[in-house]
């Protein structure tokens, strides 16, 4: 069973061999609103751990996404951009926004759910 | 609670609105409501659909009074507000000198004295502003101990004459002093939303009384800052600090309709020679409704390019409609991209998306006429 990691900015990876899936948390999605637009990175480009990747919109502002993780991009979830909402609705499940291939494991800054949990108390 | 918190301004409903779960934002130095649990969304096409309450008492409510006072405030306004009849309203523009927007309010006329509606970040500049300007015979008293609430939406005349029956026979623009469940209240029949509505000027200490009697009408949810933002564009009305400001004059803004027919003869008010220069030879750039095809919202600041991608103007608010369920924005382009159906980009993050310029409103206004 992958573990699921946590970054300050609210992303969580899901580390699965050297690939990766990386969605928002339901902190964010809360935070964010009612997401109406998502912009995902092309397949086969290469990220490094910090870089905006993803961008998402609610009703009234934009939203960066970082990639967690360095690696290259794999596949993105069509189905996000289709219907934004469903990031509202399945944060952590079929509201994914894209996978890394190649991921050589995540960096000690990155939270386990505990210490996320513990994050989250401080805001 | 922040220290930034602790600074700002409170309205007289900050406790209904945190125990209606409201997200609170700092907005012209007040703690306002963002949202509430239903989201902006929601609180949006429920005002589209029935009634929806909003607190606006952060804007600056003041009396004009004493023998001469339409005359004062016409020294600085371009509308004609001799003519302003008892009970009734009207939208004007303060200007300056160079015939740029120093704010814009609402002007009621009670008979006895004018009742002035600003903007809260505006609101200390105004009043200063205006007091400056007036003869001993006026007085400008603000009103810094009313509330404001806002009840809009195709319900709101149906819900608000459950407390005072009558009150549904106000016309558009409208304004009258009424009992408001036992409180005396002036009542417009105006608002920020394109709809049908009333906005509602009470003492401090009775605004949450009446709030909670409204809410409990099946009708009203309340709602926010940003349905209140997303809804007046949708309406194609302009944000003051946004869409207008001092760089954008009322004829680049569109807003010529504001300047009264009798003052159009005279030019007689703050940059009236600017302003009648940019009437008659026509303004090198004018404010105009953008739809990005897509769903990408095209935001404030965003450029606007021809189609050799060079700028041929900006966009002032952007937001996505949720009545449309797609991007609309409104900005000010050079004179040869105003007609309807032009087609120009948007550069969002670096993307030059195509858009159209398009008529306002986007969604038809449904006031009483």
């Amino acid at each position: 069973m992958p573990e699921t990691r946590y970054t300050k900015e609210h992303e969580w990876v899901r580390l699965d061999g050297a690939t990766a899936t990386i969605g928002i948390t339901d902190y964010a999605q809360q935070a964010l609103g009612d997401l109406v637009f998502v912009d995902l990175p092309e397949p086969g480009r290469t990220v490094t751990a910090g870089d905006t990747c993803a961008v998402v919109e609610s009703v009234k502002a934009a939203s960066d996404i970082y990639a967690p993780v360095a690696g290259r991009v794999a596949e993105v979830n069509a189905a996000i951009v289709e219907d934004p909402s469903l990031v509202n609705r399945d944060p952590a499940g079929e509201g994914w926004f894209f996978r890394l291939e190649g991921v050589a494991g995540v960096g000690a800054e990155l939270m386990d759910e505990a210490a996320y949990k513990a994050f989250l108390e401080t805001l | 609670m922040t220290d930034q918190e602790t600074e700002l301004a409170r309205t007289p409903l900050d406790g209904l609105h945190r125990r209606l779960g409201a997200r609170m934002v700092p907005f012209a130095g007040y703690a306002m409501p963002l949202q509430y649990a239903a989201g902006i969304m929601a609180e949006h096409l429920h005002c589209r659909a029935a009634a929806s309450l909003f607190d606006v008492s952060h804007m600056g409510q003041a009396s004009l009074e004493g023998e001469g006072a339409a005359a004062a405030l016409e020294l600085l306004v371009p509308g004609d507000i001799l003519g302003l009849k008892p009970g009734r309203q009207r939208y004007t523009l303060l200007t300056d000198d160079a015939g740029g927007i120093l704010d814009d309010l609402m002007v009621a006329n009670l008979g006895e004295r004018l009742l002035l509606i600003v903007n809260a970040s505006r609101k200390s500049f105004d009043l200063a502003h205006i007091a400056a300007a007036l003869p001993a015979a006026v007085r400008l008293v603000p009103h810094t101990d009313r509330a404001l609430l806002a009840l809009q939406g195709p319900a709101a005349a149906m819900v608000l004459a459950r407390l005072d029956p009558g009150v549904e026979a106000m016309p558009f623009l409208g304004v009258a002093e009424r009992q408001l469940a036992g409180t005396a209240a002036i009542v417009t029949r105006s608002g920020y939303t394109g709809e049908d509505g009333f906005e509602i000027s009470l003492p401090a200490e009775a605004a949450e009384p009446l709030a909670v009697a409204l809410l409990a009408e099946p009708e009203v949810r309340p709602a926010g800052l940003g349905a209140r933002d997303s809804l007046r564009l949708e309406a194609g009305l302009c944000l003051y600090g946004a869409d207008i400001d001092t760089t954008t004059t009322p004829i680049e803004a569109g807003l010529d309709w504001t300047i009264g027919k009798r003052r159009r003869a005279a030019w007689d008010f703050p940059g009236g020679g600017v302003i009648r220069a940019q009437h008659d030879d026509g303004p090198a750039r004018l404010r105009v409704g953008i739809r990005p095809e897509g769903r990408a919202p095209a935001r404030a600041g965003t450029k606007l390019l021809d189609d050799a991608g060079a700028e041929i103007g900006r966009v002032t608010s952007g937001c996505f409609a949720p009545s449309l369920n797609g991007p609309i924005a409104m900005g000010y382009v050079a004179s040869a991209f105003v007609a309807d159906g032009t087609r120009l980009a948007a550069l969002v993050r670096g993307k030059a998306l195509p858009a159209l310029v398009a008529p306002m409103p986007f969604v038809p206004h449904r006031y009483l006429r």
